[in-house]
């Protein structure tokens, strides 16, 4: 962390040039009449451990307490939404994997979800049990490293390596179902990229199991732990009203006490048939997010037991013709899926939606995952546009550290989980 | 698809007779106003051409018939390539809380001098939206508190997801100083 003085005269030659962004830039500096001699800018990141990624803001400190925070973003900008033009429905898949890299199978589901809606396919009854097992999965190990992570930046380090190896063992069952551990792209329009392994329910029950004892291993480090509620309780307090007011989702929404979740709200993938329950928090605080979290973990741990339990027979990939491709067992042994094949993933062939435009959100790990589609009935998609949960949850950033102390910068960035690549997509 | 016909020319015709229970409340209260129906699928939506932004919004978040008190997502779409006469679409995700309903808003926005109301005052989590919209298609939100770009560089010069700007940039990189 670099700190400077605000240095009035910099600021002025900086004016001059003319760079229209940067003089409205200058505004922001200008807004506090008191700040001169007293007032600190200091740097927090784009290189800090605490940004998980690269993010970076600039805090005005009065002493230790920060009065003023203006996040940066676009370090990580990588125009996925402007390469989505150019690449067709199946394509694309691989780009919502480097989203939020720490989920990126929620991120595949949530996709293909928008664009079997727009193009009205209907999924069959085993690949949606896959779905939801896999989606369930991710959002374990997806909160495992945010509680961990959050814990490891306030300094408590055990946390963080139990769930480490839990998520060791999560990833290892990804790598066996999708054949990669991060950039997973297991699902296409209309099924997925192949059936699951033979022992995938053996492995699935494997790695809850796992999961459960780092979890209670972890409630027992933290959640009565007195310097961990002396960090977290009363940090970053968001209000219901504010939650609705600035659209935020997932956790951060359900900890300030709003009932809402996707799965349960607007079921999609048959979470209807599923028994489990929201967790809803009471304070809005660092504290309550980690709890939520928490609950969460053991909620999605019983959805993906019945998931598992429950999975149906069949083929994985809906029949319909000149959208879905063949599966990839049948293409290396007959000659029609072979054609077929090729075709599909030939220029000028493939998933081709009727002209309109689509609108579909899922529940990921940090909230309202949204793919917004425009089609105008060519194999690409004429625009596509992401929801990031946490960009919306991140614009509350600057709302919530207020007053508080430069330590807490840390510990509400924690608990807002905050994934760069999401950020700035 | 069997369906496919179907679909392509809903939203083509305004005299659509089965209009949504939404969009009838919006018509009765803004009678003057072109409201025509969207096409987006699985939703109601709305093509809205209106004097003044601010009013219908407010009334969309207010009304307790409709309470959309959840803005969900502000973009914009640059509509260069398809048959329109206006060049730029600025679309609103909404959603209910209380009615456990979702609604699309789309507000055409002229290339000329692409301007718009700004809602960062009715629903404060557009702020960071509108900033995207801002600098990735250079629509102005008018009222916007702090318009800047968020995830360009502040001195980047093109709006990268307009139609018009090519994929592998107009060479900034190579004049990007570290």
């Amino acid at each position: 962390m670099k700190a400077r003085t605000v240095n009035t005269t910099q600021i002025d030659k900086l004016a001059e040039t003319d760079l229209e962004e940067i003089r409205n830039e200058r505004v922001t500096f200008e807004r506090t009449p008191d700040m001169p001699s007293e007032h600190m800018i200091l740097n927090f990141g784009p290189q800090h451990p605490a940004t998980h990624g690269t993010l970076h803001i600039v805090l005005e400190l009065d002493g230790e307490k920060v009065v003023g925070a203006t996040p940066h973003l676009g370090y990580l900008h990588t125009g996925f939404e402007k390469l989505g033009e150019y690449r067709s429905y199946n394509q694309f898949v691989t780009l919502t994997d480097r989203m939020n890299y720490l989920s990126p199978l929620s991120n595949n589901i949530g996709y293909s979800h928008a664009v079997e809606k727009l193009m009205d396919i209907e999924i069959t009854p085993r690949c949606r049990n896959i779905r939801v097992a896999l989606a369930e999965l991710s959002r374990l190990a997806d909160h495992l490293l945010c509680v961990g992570t959050a814990a490891l930046d306030i300094g408590a380090f055990t946390a963080f390596l139990y769930g480490f190896r839990a998520r060791e063992v999560l990833y290892d069952l990804f790598e066996a179902v999708c054949g990669t551990r991060l950039t997973t792209s297991y699902t296409r329009v209309g099924g997925l990229l192949r059936d699951v392994p033979d022992n995938f329910a053996e492995m699935a029950r494997e790695s809850v199991e796992e999961t459960l004892t780092a979890a209670s291993e972890i409630d027992r480090l933290l959640t009565h732990n007195r310097i961990w509620r002396d960090r977290t309780e009363g940090v970053g307090v968001l209000s219901a009203e504010d939650a609705v007011a600035w659209g935020a989702t997932g956790p951060v929404l359900r900890a300030s006490g709003v009932d809402w979740d996707i799965r349960k709200n607007e079921p999609y993938l048959g979470y209807e048939g599923y028994d489990f329950d929201i967790p809803i928090g009471r304070n809005g605080d660092a504290y309550d997010r980690y709890l939520v979290r928490m609950e969460e973990i053991r909620q999605s741990a019983e959805i993906v037991r019945q998931a598992v339990e429950n999975m149906p027979s069949g083929p994985v990939n809906a029949e319909e013709e000149h959208a879905v491709l063949p599966e990839k067992s049948e293409v290396y042994e007959s000659m029609e899926s072979l054609i077929y094949h090729f075709k599909m993933t030939m220029e000028g062939h493939g998933p081709t939606p009727p002209v309109g435009e689509v609108y579909a959100a899922t529940e990921a790990p940090n909230g309202e995952l949204g793919f917004f589609i425009v089609s105008d009935g060519s194999r690409e998609p004429y625009r596509i546009r992401v929801r990031p949960p946490s960009f919306i949850n991140f614009s509350l950033f600057p709302m919530l550290i207020k007053g508080h102390m430069l330590s807490d910068v840390v510990a509400i960035l924690g608990s807002l989980n905050v994934i760069a690549g999401e950020l700035d997509r | 698809m069997e369906n496919q016909e179907e679909r392509q020319t809903e939203g083509v015709d305004p005299q659509e007779p089965d209009q949504g229970e939404v969009t009838a409340r919006i018509r009765a209260r803004f009678v003057d106003a072109s409201v025509r129906r969207g096409n987006a699928v699985g939703c109601e939506s709305v093509i809205a051409e209106l004097d003044s932004l601010h009013p219908f919004m407010t009334f969309l978040r207010d009304d307790p018939e409709l309470a959309f008190d959840y803005l969900v997502d502000v973009t914009a779409v640059d509509r260069l390539k398809l048959d329109e006469a206006i060049r730029y679409a600025v679309v609103y995700q909404l959603y209910s809380y209380k009615f456990n309903r979702r609604f699309s808003v789309s507000v055409p926005v002229p290339e000329a001098d692409p301007r718009i109301e700004s809602v960062v005052s009715v629903w404060p989590g557009a702020n960071w939206l509108e900033r995207e919209v801002y600098d990735m298609y250079g629509i102005v939100f008018d009222g916007h508190p702090d318009l800047r770009r968020i995830l360009m560089p502040d001195d980047f010069g093109s709006h990268p997801l307009r139609k018009d700007y090519p994929l592998h940039g107009k060479g900034e990189r190579d004049n990007f100083v570290f």
